[in-house]
Protein backbone atom coordinates (compact mmCIF):
# COMPACT_ATOMS: atom_id res chain seq x y z
CA UNK A 1 0.00 0.00 0.00
CA UNK A 2 1.48 3.33 -1.03
CA UNK A 3 1.91 6.23 1.37
CA UNK A 4 -0.39 8.33 -0.81
CA UNK A 5 -3.24 6.11 0.35
CA UNK A 6 -2.78 7.56 3.85
CA UNK A 7 -4.25 10.81 2.55
CA UNK A 8 -7.53 9.20 1.52
CA UNK A 9 -9.25 9.87 4.89
CA UNK A 10 -8.08 13.50 4.87
CA UNK A 11 -9.28 13.94 1.29
CA UNK A 12 -12.63 12.38 2.20
CA UNK A 13 -12.94 14.74 5.17
CA UNK A 14 -12.16 17.82 3.07
CA UNK A 15 -14.66 16.69 0.45
CA UNK A 16 -17.39 16.20 3.07
CA UNK A 17 -16.61 19.54 4.68
CA UNK A 18 -16.95 21.25 1.30
CA UNK A 19 -20.17 19.47 0.35
CA UNK A 20 -21.82 20.21 3.71
CA UNK A 21 -20.32 23.69 3.87
CA UNK A 22 -21.71 24.54 0.42
CA UNK A 23 -25.18 24.23 1.97
CA UNK A 24 -24.55 27.49 3.81
CA UNK A 25 -23.94 29.39 0.59
CA UNK A 26 -26.34 27.76 -1.85
CA UNK A 27 -29.33 29.50 -0.36
CA UNK A 28 -30.12 32.18 2.16
CA UNK A 29 -29.82 30.48 5.56
CA UNK A 30 -32.57 32.76 6.86
CA UNK A 31 -34.99 31.34 4.31
CA UNK A 32 -37.56 29.12 5.93
CA UNK A 33 -39.46 27.22 3.25
CA UNK A 34 -43.14 26.87 4.04
CA UNK A 35 -44.19 23.38 4.99
CA UNK A 36 -47.75 24.42 4.23
CA UNK A 37 -47.39 24.66 0.45
CA UNK A 38 -49.63 22.00 -1.08
CA UNK A 39 -51.58 21.56 2.13
CA UNK A 40 -55.05 22.82 3.04
CA UNK A 41 -55.65 25.95 5.06
CA UNK A 42 -55.46 25.12 8.80
CA UNK A 43 -58.75 24.95 10.70
CA UNK A 44 -59.61 28.03 12.74
CA UNK A 45 -62.43 29.98 14.31
CA UNK A 46 -61.57 33.62 14.90
CA UNK A 47 -63.44 36.88 15.47
CA UNK A 48 -63.87 39.47 12.74
CA UNK A 49 -61.75 42.53 13.63
CA UNK A 50 -64.50 44.86 12.43
CA UNK A 51 -67.26 43.00 14.25
CA UNK A 52 -65.92 41.10 17.25
CA UNK A 53 -69.27 39.39 17.78
CA UNK A 54 -68.96 37.64 14.46
CA UNK A 55 -66.97 34.41 14.19
CA UNK A 56 -65.22 33.44 11.00
CA UNK A 57 -64.12 29.85 10.36
CA UNK A 58 -61.72 28.38 7.83
CA UNK A 59 -64.70 26.97 5.90
CA UNK A 60 -65.99 30.52 5.34
CA UNK A 61 -62.92 31.30 3.22
CA UNK A 62 -63.37 28.42 0.79
CA UNK A 63 -64.83 28.79 -2.67
CA UNK A 64 -62.66 31.57 -3.99
CA UNK A 65 -59.00 32.15 -4.80
CA UNK A 66 -57.72 34.16 -1.84
CA UNK A 67 -54.64 36.11 -0.79
CA UNK A 68 -54.24 35.63 2.95
CA UNK A 69 -52.22 38.54 4.28
CA UNK A 70 -50.71 38.36 7.78
CA UNK A 71 -50.20 41.86 9.17
CA UNK A 72 -49.91 43.82 12.40
CA UNK A 73 -49.89 47.45 13.47
CA UNK A 74 -46.47 46.96 15.11
CA UNK A 75 -44.93 45.91 11.82
CA UNK A 76 -43.21 48.78 9.98
CA UNK A 77 -43.13 47.21 6.53
CA UNK A 78 -46.87 46.52 6.78
CA UNK A 79 -47.50 50.27 6.40
CA UNK A 80 -45.78 50.35 3.04
CA UNK A 81 -47.37 47.08 2.01
CA UNK A 82 -50.82 48.39 2.86
CA UNK A 83 -50.80 50.81 -0.08
CA UNK A 84 -50.00 47.96 -2.43
CA UNK A 85 -52.78 45.83 -0.93
CA UNK A 86 -55.26 48.67 -1.43
CA UNK A 87 -54.15 48.81 -5.05
CA UNK A 88 -54.65 45.06 -5.46
CA UNK A 89 -58.09 45.34 -3.85
CA UNK A 90 -59.04 48.11 -6.28
CA UNK A 91 -57.93 45.97 -9.19
CA UNK A 92 -60.36 43.30 -7.95
CA UNK A 93 -58.48 40.31 -9.40
CA UNK A 94 -58.33 38.46 -6.11
CA UNK A 95 -60.07 38.42 -2.75
CA UNK A 96 -57.91 39.61 0.16
CA UNK A 97 -58.28 38.25 3.66
CA UNK A 98 -56.34 39.83 6.50
CA UNK A 99 -54.93 38.05 9.52
CA UNK A 100 -54.27 40.60 12.23
CA UNK A 101 -51.40 38.81 13.93
CA UNK A 102 -50.40 39.17 17.59
CA UNK A 103 -51.97 42.57 17.77
CA UNK A 104 -54.27 44.82 19.72
CA UNK A 105 -57.72 44.72 18.08
CA UNK A 106 -58.49 48.36 18.88
CA UNK A 107 -55.28 49.43 17.15
CA UNK A 108 -56.11 47.21 14.19
CA UNK A 109 -59.55 48.78 13.87
CA UNK A 110 -57.95 52.26 13.97
CA UNK A 111 -55.47 51.24 11.30
CA UNK A 112 -58.19 50.02 8.93
CA UNK A 113 -60.24 53.18 9.49
CA UNK A 114 -57.29 55.49 8.91
CA UNK A 115 -55.45 53.74 6.08
CA UNK A 116 -58.38 52.07 4.33
CA UNK A 117 -59.53 48.46 4.31
CA UNK A 118 -58.51 46.24 1.40
CA UNK A 119 -59.74 43.08 3.10
CA UNK A 120 -62.90 41.06 2.53
CA UNK A 121 -62.59 40.15 6.18
CA UNK A 122 -59.85 40.57 8.79
CA UNK A 123 -59.36 37.86 11.38
CA UNK A 124 -58.39 38.78 14.93
CA UNK A 125 -55.50 36.41 15.66
CA UNK A 126 -54.63 38.16 18.92
CA UNK A 127 -52.73 35.16 20.34
CA UNK A 128 -50.93 34.35 17.11
CA UNK A 129 -52.40 30.83 17.10
CA UNK A 130 -53.44 30.84 13.45
CA UNK A 131 -50.02 32.35 12.80
CA UNK A 132 -48.36 29.30 14.37
CA UNK A 133 -50.61 26.95 12.40
CA UNK A 134 -49.61 28.78 9.23
CA UNK A 135 -45.93 28.56 10.17
CA UNK A 136 -45.70 32.34 10.32
CA UNK A 137 -42.64 33.73 12.10
CA UNK A 138 -43.05 37.43 11.50
CA UNK A 139 -45.16 39.96 9.67
CA UNK A 140 -45.94 40.60 6.91
CA UNK A 141 -46.41 37.23 5.27
CA UNK A 142 -48.78 36.43 2.44
CA UNK A 143 -50.29 33.11 1.41
CA UNK A 144 -52.04 32.31 -1.83
CA UNK A 145 -54.75 29.67 -1.66
CA UNK A 146 -57.00 28.29 -4.35
CA UNK A 147 -60.79 27.98 -4.20
CA UNK A 148 -60.57 24.58 -2.49
CA UNK A 149 -58.44 26.05 0.29
CA UNK A 150 -55.11 24.51 -0.70
CA UNK A 151 -52.17 26.83 -0.10
CA UNK A 152 -49.90 27.17 -3.12
CA UNK A 153 -47.47 29.93 -2.29
CA UNK A 154 -46.06 31.79 0.66
CA UNK A 155 -44.31 35.14 0.45
CA UNK A 156 -42.30 36.39 3.42
CA UNK A 157 -41.99 40.17 3.66
CA UNK A 158 -43.97 42.98 2.09
CA UNK A 159 -45.84 42.37 -1.16
CA UNK A 160 -44.43 44.86 -3.63
CA UNK A 161 -45.85 45.82 -7.00
CA UNK A 162 -43.13 43.73 -8.62
CA UNK A 163 -44.05 40.60 -6.63
CA UNK A 164 -47.72 41.17 -7.36
CA UNK A 165 -47.25 41.66 -11.10
CA UNK A 166 -44.61 38.98 -11.68
CA UNK A 167 -45.47 36.25 -9.19
CA UNK A 168 -48.81 36.50 -7.44
CA UNK A 169 -51.03 37.86 -10.21
CA UNK A 170 -50.10 35.18 -12.78
CA UNK A 171 -50.74 32.48 -10.16
CA UNK A 172 -54.08 33.99 -9.20
CA UNK A 173 -55.18 34.06 -12.84
CA UNK A 174 -54.03 30.47 -13.31
CA UNK A 175 -55.98 29.20 -10.30
CA UNK A 176 -59.07 31.13 -11.35
CA UNK A 177 -58.81 29.53 -14.79
CA UNK A 178 -58.41 26.05 -13.31
CA UNK A 179 -61.29 26.61 -10.92
CA UNK A 180 -63.75 27.69 -13.61
CA UNK A 181 -62.73 24.73 -15.79
CA UNK A 182 -63.47 22.33 -12.96
CA UNK A 183 -67.00 23.64 -12.49
CA UNK B 1 -7.03 47.80 47.65
CA UNK B 2 -8.16 44.23 47.13
CA UNK B 3 -11.23 44.81 49.23
CA UNK B 4 -12.25 47.85 47.24
CA UNK B 5 -11.73 46.04 43.96
CA UNK B 6 -14.10 43.29 45.00
CA UNK B 7 -16.99 45.70 44.94
CA UNK B 8 -16.60 46.79 41.32
CA UNK B 9 -17.94 44.66 38.50
CA UNK B 10 -16.04 41.45 37.69
CA UNK B 11 -15.30 42.71 34.20
CA UNK B 12 -13.79 45.90 35.53
CA UNK B 13 -11.80 43.75 37.89
CA UNK B 14 -10.39 41.73 35.04
CA UNK B 15 -9.52 44.91 33.20
CA UNK B 16 -7.71 46.12 36.31
CA UNK B 17 -5.90 42.84 36.57
CA UNK B 18 -4.56 43.09 33.09
CA UNK B 19 -3.70 46.72 33.33
CA UNK B 20 -1.56 45.66 36.32
CA UNK B 21 -2.93 48.34 38.58
CA UNK B 22 -4.56 45.98 41.07
CA UNK B 23 -3.21 42.71 42.21
CA UNK B 24 -5.87 39.99 42.25
CA UNK B 25 -5.25 36.62 43.76
CA UNK B 26 -5.34 33.83 41.28
CA UNK B 27 -8.02 31.98 43.25
CA UNK B 28 -10.40 34.95 43.23
CA UNK B 29 -9.81 35.44 39.52
CA UNK B 30 -10.73 31.80 39.00
CA UNK B 31 -13.84 32.31 41.10
CA UNK B 32 -14.87 35.29 38.99
CA UNK B 33 -14.32 33.44 35.74
CA UNK B 34 -16.30 30.47 37.02
CA UNK B 35 -19.19 32.68 38.11
CA UNK B 36 -19.16 34.39 34.71
CA UNK B 37 -19.41 30.99 33.04
CA UNK B 38 -22.28 29.95 35.29
CA UNK B 39 -24.07 33.25 34.67
CA UNK B 40 -24.42 32.44 30.95
CA UNK B 41 -27.57 30.29 30.87
CA UNK B 42 -29.34 32.51 33.41
CA UNK B 43 -29.40 35.36 30.88
CA UNK B 44 -31.82 33.45 28.62
CA UNK B 45 -35.45 34.55 28.47
CA UNK B 46 -37.49 33.49 31.47
CA UNK B 47 -41.23 32.95 31.36
CA UNK B 48 -43.11 32.25 34.54
CA UNK B 49 -44.93 29.15 33.44
CA UNK B 50 -46.50 26.91 36.03
CA UNK B 51 -46.16 23.15 35.84
CA UNK B 52 -48.01 20.53 37.87
CA UNK B 53 -44.84 18.51 38.42
CA UNK B 54 -41.08 18.60 37.89
CA UNK B 55 -41.22 16.01 35.11
CA UNK B 56 -43.29 18.24 32.81
CA UNK B 57 -41.17 21.27 33.71
CA UNK B 58 -38.13 19.23 32.72
CA UNK B 59 -39.77 18.21 29.44
CA UNK B 60 -40.66 21.81 28.63
CA UNK B 61 -37.11 22.90 29.36
CA UNK B 62 -35.60 20.23 27.11
CA UNK B 63 -37.98 21.08 24.26
CA UNK B 64 -37.42 24.84 24.32
CA UNK B 65 -33.69 24.23 24.37
CA UNK B 66 -33.79 21.71 21.55
CA UNK B 67 -36.02 23.66 19.14
CA UNK B 68 -34.70 26.55 17.12
CA UNK B 69 -36.29 29.98 17.02
CA UNK B 70 -37.70 30.37 13.46
CA UNK B 71 -36.75 34.02 13.30
CA UNK B 72 -33.19 33.65 14.50
CA UNK B 73 -30.35 31.75 12.91
CA UNK B 74 -28.48 30.61 15.95
CA UNK B 75 -30.76 30.76 18.96
CA UNK B 76 -33.04 28.19 20.44
CA UNK B 77 -36.54 28.98 21.68
CA UNK B 78 -35.27 29.21 25.24
CA UNK B 79 -32.73 31.87 24.43
CA UNK B 80 -34.73 34.15 22.16
CA UNK B 81 -36.75 37.25 22.92
CA UNK B 82 -38.39 37.26 19.48
CA UNK B 83 -42.18 37.39 19.50
CA UNK B 84 -42.46 34.08 17.67
CA UNK B 85 -40.18 32.39 20.24
CA UNK B 86 -42.43 33.63 23.05
CA UNK B 87 -45.50 32.36 21.21
CA UNK B 88 -43.93 28.98 20.61
CA UNK B 89 -42.81 28.68 24.23
CA UNK B 90 -46.39 29.40 25.29
CA UNK B 91 -47.60 26.81 22.79
CA UNK B 92 -45.14 24.17 24.03
CA UNK B 93 -46.21 24.88 27.61
CA UNK B 94 -49.84 24.36 26.58
CA UNK B 95 -49.07 21.15 24.70
CA UNK B 96 -47.02 19.75 27.60
CA UNK B 97 -49.92 20.44 29.96
CA UNK B 98 -52.31 18.82 27.51
CA UNK B 99 -50.26 15.66 27.91
CA UNK B 100 -48.79 15.54 24.41
CA UNK B 101 -45.65 13.41 24.17
CA UNK B 102 -42.27 14.94 23.30
CA UNK B 103 -42.32 13.23 19.91
CA UNK B 104 -45.79 14.63 19.17
CA UNK B 105 -44.74 18.15 20.13
CA UNK B 106 -41.68 17.91 17.87
CA UNK B 107 -43.96 16.66 15.10
CA UNK B 108 -46.40 19.55 15.76
CA UNK B 109 -43.57 22.04 15.30
CA UNK B 110 -42.16 20.18 12.31
CA UNK B 111 -45.58 20.26 10.59
CA UNK B 112 -45.56 24.04 10.84
CA UNK B 113 -41.95 25.15 10.59
CA UNK B 114 -40.23 22.24 8.87
CA UNK B 115 -36.58 21.24 9.16
CA UNK B 116 -35.57 24.73 10.21
CA UNK B 117 -36.98 24.38 13.71
CA UNK B 118 -35.13 21.16 14.52
CA UNK B 119 -31.61 21.56 15.83
CA UNK B 120 -31.37 17.78 15.61
CA UNK B 121 -32.18 17.11 11.95
CA UNK B 122 -34.27 14.12 11.00
CA UNK B 123 -32.64 11.16 9.31
CA UNK B 124 -33.78 11.26 5.69
CA UNK B 125 -32.28 11.24 2.19
CA UNK B 126 -31.19 14.88 2.40
CA UNK B 127 -29.49 14.49 5.77
CA UNK B 128 -27.82 11.08 5.30
CA UNK B 129 -24.47 12.66 4.51
CA UNK B 130 -24.74 14.90 7.55
CA UNK B 131 -25.59 12.03 9.86
CA UNK B 132 -23.37 9.29 8.51
CA UNK B 133 -20.64 11.19 6.60
CA UNK B 134 -18.36 11.36 9.66
CA UNK B 135 -18.94 7.65 10.41
CA UNK B 136 -18.10 6.89 6.79
CA UNK B 137 -14.88 8.88 7.05
CA UNK B 138 -13.98 7.07 10.27
CA UNK B 139 -14.59 3.72 8.53
CA UNK B 140 -12.39 4.79 5.60
CA UNK B 141 -9.70 5.95 8.01
CA UNK B 142 -9.76 2.65 9.94
CA UNK B 143 -9.64 0.67 6.71
CA UNK B 144 -6.69 2.69 5.38
CA UNK B 145 -4.94 2.44 8.74
CA UNK B 146 -5.41 -1.34 8.98
CA UNK B 147 -4.30 -1.85 5.40
CA UNK B 148 -1.27 0.37 5.94
CA UNK B 149 -0.19 -1.33 9.18
CA UNK B 150 -0.81 -4.75 7.68
CA UNK B 151 1.24 -4.11 4.54
CA UNK B 152 4.06 -2.52 6.57
CA UNK B 153 4.01 -5.42 9.01
CA UNK B 154 4.34 -7.88 6.16
CA UNK B 155 7.24 -5.97 4.61
CA UNK B 156 9.02 -5.73 7.97
CA UNK B 157 8.56 -9.39 8.83
CA UNK B 158 9.92 -10.30 5.42
CA UNK B 159 12.96 -8.10 6.07
CA UNK B 160 13.43 -9.72 9.47
CA UNK B 161 13.34 -13.15 7.97
CA UNK B 162 16.15 -12.16 5.66
CA UNK B 163 18.02 -10.68 8.57
CA UNK B 164 17.45 -13.79 10.66
CA UNK B 165 18.64 -15.96 7.85
CA UNK B 166 21.96 -14.15 7.56
CA UNK B 167 22.40 -14.22 11.31
CA UNK B 168 21.60 -17.90 11.38
CA UNK B 169 24.16 -18.47 8.73
CA UNK B 170 26.66 -16.44 10.70
CA UNK B 171 25.90 -18.40 13.86
CA UNK B 172 26.25 -21.66 12.06
CA UNK B 173 29.64 -20.56 10.80
CA UNK B 174 30.78 -19.73 14.33
CA UNK B 175 32.12 -22.34 16.71
CA UNK B 176 29.43 -24.05 18.83
CA UNK B 177 31.39 -23.25 22.07
CA UNK B 178 30.62 -19.53 21.75
CA UNK B 179 26.84 -18.97 21.68
CA UNK B 180 25.70 -15.49 20.81
CA UNK B 181 23.59 -13.67 23.43
CA UNK B 182 20.63 -13.49 21.10
CA UNK B 183 20.52 -17.26 20.98
CA UNK B 184 19.55 -17.48 24.66
CA UNK B 185 16.13 -16.33 23.71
Amino acid sequence: MSKAALFIPLAAFILLAFVLGAGFFLEDPHRLPSVLVGKPLPQFKLADVKDLERWVTSEDLLGEVTLLNVWATWCPSCVAEHQQLLKIAREGTVRLVGVNYNDDVAKAQQWLLKLGDPYWVTLADTQGKLGIDLGVYGAPETFLMDASGVIHFRHVGAVTDEIWQNTLRPMVLEFKQNGSQGE
Amino acid sequence: MDHKANRVSPVALLVHKYSRRVHVKRSSLLLILTSLLLAGPAVAAIDSYEFPDDASRQRYQVLVEELRCPQCLNTNLAGSDAMIAKDLRREIHRLVLEGMSDADIREFMYQRYGDFILYRPRVKAGTLLLWFGPVLILAIAIWVFVRYVFSRGRAESAALTLDDESRLKQLLDQSPSQPSPSQKK
